[in-house]
């Protein structure tokens, strides 16, 4: 992602990082500031296909982290009305590409940030999504026809964002179609019926539930137990059985506990202390794991997963839709979120 | 991202501005709109290839030189799906020979085999084809490689559902378990090819020797006991105590010392059960007290990261006697 185009002229001290914790706060704004900046160009045209959601992971890190104002609002809506599809309402990731569920959701999460739903057509976008569910419930993720529970959880996140849930989809048999990716096995779920539980698709399916007030379809105790297994002695949490553990599980993981309300059932502490190991204190930025180079994606889930374990200095996070809870709250929305017990 | 490494251009690439058969096509610049607001220094090679590439779209051509060309595209960035698409509808409108598709497609799978773009695009060929005899082996392939890659186990599991072509598979399950006992993508894939064959009460029996054989071997494999608790529960209407062999296993297993969490957990979720099931008073408090035992053991011992989860347990044990 390269966000120098979108940055406001830059005065950050980084050397005057005082924080009193070990988060290296100023070099991760100024990471996701000057992305692309100095990376070779070979990696930013690989990464076209998938800018929209650049664009989301680092604008919304930034607002988390109160930075918001060091990019440019105006250039950033600009880009995204280009991008939206004139005959689908979908949106593309970057201009000359073909439009997506994904990025049709990075699109609104990121005009939601700036109160600027108004910009673009928001009927296109609900026509759009509601165009791509299918007889059984589940969606495509675009017009070639692929189906995973991924694509459930934009189309209702989109709608919901937007206001507009009631009478734009087939809700029951688009819960229907999420709990028949449930796995008797282990209470996970995965991307189609009868896939392997993993955790990525448990946050799209749990995220799903807490959007369509289902979460009582859930057995809590059996899927938490799972997902607690996930964290491993060095307190990083994986998102299957014997793989590495990764930042982006300690988001995936950690917001499906929270929204189940079972947060507390990890070591909050270990994984506080796994997460900042994956920083890069040279340029800023998390990694996967690690010693390992970090990207933006990984960056917008540390910090988020940091903000859920109540990280001081950073915004709260609402762990159903990865936005700042400020913004969830301007727009009236209230996903479920069940009780500590 | 893909896994692949794509930039190993080979010496003899010839631009396309100096082929001639390629002379009557305009290059087409990447519009960034009024002001550049992405200004990106794109790499001559990546530039040329995609801005023929939005040419050629430009002019809706339709043509071999075309379905070459996005073969270059792809190779450069096997993630740009808007490529992929084109790509198929240059080979419906040529009709072009599907099983080369396949061929071609082998070769990218086996250097992107992480790329959901590449997948999908292999699954709607085999869909136009309506043939999947070389589906199996593909990904057979793919997970000797990577034997948890969740994109060739998606595509096995369509193939499999789409073609009904269930018959051998618990063979082929059986030697990756074989492989590797603690293959969670594997364990997964017998439940999804039991299930379509039907869980009798006497493949439920057979499933049950088989996974207590497993941790006989393996006893800490999350696996093979996440596997044994989804099996009893759907035999069992939801339970895992009415098993005797079962329970019987369990309780060697612990008198010979092994303290595997699984095997605790495994023993608390039994105990609960039947203490909970139990009329007579006194048997409740026995089991009752294993229950608070084996928790306490593991939330100091065994599971201490987990130390909350176990406390929730005992709790809520405690919380439905008393309401009982």
């Amino acid at each position: 992602m390269d966000f120098t185009t979108f940055a406001k002229p830059s005065t950050v001290d980084t050397n005057n990082d005082k924080s009193n914790s070990d988060l290296h706060f100023w070099k991760h704004v100024e990471y996701i500031e000057n992305h692309g900046k100095d990376q070779d160009d070979f990696e930013y045209c690989m990464t076209e296909f998938l800018r929209m959601s650049g664009i989301y992971w680092g604008v919304t890190a930034l607002d988390i982290m109160n930075q918001l104002d060091r990019l440019d609002r105006k250039s950033i809506i600009d880009f995204i009305r280009r991008c939206q599809c004139p005959v689908t309402g979908g949106f593309a990731p970057c201009e000359g590409h073909d439009p997506h569920m994904l990025y049709t959701l990075s699109a609104i999460q990121i005009l939601c940030i700036y109160d600027a739903l108004n910009e673009i057509d928001c009927e296109a976008v609900v026509r759009y999504v509601s165009g791509l569910q299918q007889f059984d419930g589940s969606f495509f993720g675009d017009k070639w026809g692929e189906v995973d529970t991924r694509f459930s959880f934009c189309a209702v996140a989109i709608l919901t964002l937007l206001g507009r849930m009631e009478g734009t989809i087939n809700v029951e048999r688009a819960v229907k179609f999420v709990m028949s990716c449930c796995n008797q096995t282990d209470g996970g779920f995965g991307s189609k019926p009868g896939a392997e539980s993993h955790a990525g698709l448990i946050y799209c399916c749990v995220g799903f539930l807490s959007l369509t007030q289902s979460l009582h379809l859930l057995d809590i105790d059996k899927l938490g137990w799972w997902l607690c297994e996930r964290q491993l002695t060095s307190g990083g949490l994986n998102g299957r059985p014997e793989k590495l553990p990764d930042v982006c599980y300690s988001w995936w993981v950690l917001s499906s506990l929270t929204i189940m309300g079972r947060l507390h059932w990890i070591s909050a502490d270990k994984l506080k202390e796994f997460i900042l190991s994956c920083q890069d204190n040279e340029t800023g930025g998390f990694a996967d794991r690690t010693g390992n180079l970090p990207d933006i994606f990984h960056t917008l889930f540390g910090i988020g997963a940091l903000s859920l374990l109540g990280f001081e200095g950073l915004k709260p996070i609402n762990p159903t839709l990865c936005m700042p809870q400020y913004v969830i709250d301007r727009l009236g929305i209230k996903p479920q979120i069940l009780p500590k017990p | 991202m893909s896994d692949s490494d794509s930039d190993d251009w080979s010496e003899e690439w010839i631009p396309y501005s100096q082929r001639a058969e390629w002379a009557d096509v305009v290059p087409l610049a990447q519009d960034d709109g009024e002001r550049p607001i992405v200004a990106i220094a794109y790499s001559p090679k990546f530039r040329e290839v995609f801005d023929y590439f939005r040419a050629i779209i430009a002019h809706k051509e339709k043509s071999p030189r075309a379905l070459e060309l996005t073969a270059d595209a792809l190779q450069l960035n096997p993630a740009n799906y808007t490529v992929w698409q084109y790509r198929r509808d240059i080979l419906r409108a040529l009709g072009s020979d599907l099983y080369e598709e396949l061929d071609y497609l082998e070769e990218v799978i086996r250097d992107n085999a992480k790329n959901y773009q590449v997948w999908h695009h292999r699954r709607v060929i085999v869909e136009m084809l309506n043939n999947p005899s070389k589906e199996l082996e593909l990904t057979e392939v793919a997970l000797e490689r990577d034997n948890k890659n969740y994109h060739a186990w998606q595509h096995r599991q369509w193939a499999i559902k789409a073609f009904d072509l269930y018959e051998n598979e618990l063979t082929f399950v059986d030697r990756l378990i074989a492989e590797d006992i603690r293959n969670n993508s594997a364990w997964n894939q017998r439940f999804f090819v039991l299930k379509h064959f039907g869980l009798t009460p006497e493949v439920v029996q057979r499933e049950i020797q088989y996974t207590m054989n497993r941790i006989r071997v393996v006893k800490n494999n999350e696996s093979a006991w996440n596997y044994l608790g989804g099996i009893l529960r759907h035999g069992d209407h939801g339970t895992v105590n009415r098993n005797v062999e079962v329970i019987s296993f369990c309780e060697e297993l612990y008198a010979s010392g092994v303290r595997s969490p699984y095997l605790l957990a495994f023993l608390i979720d039994l105990y609960k059960e039947q203490c909970l099931q139990q009329t007579n008073e006194a048997d409740a408090e026995v089991l009752s007290k294993k229950v608070y035992n084996l928790c306490s053991d593991m939330s100091k011992n065994h599971d201490v990261v987990r130390r909350k989860y176990w406390q929730y347990v005992a709790d809520q044990l405690k919380l439905k006697l008393s309401e009982k």
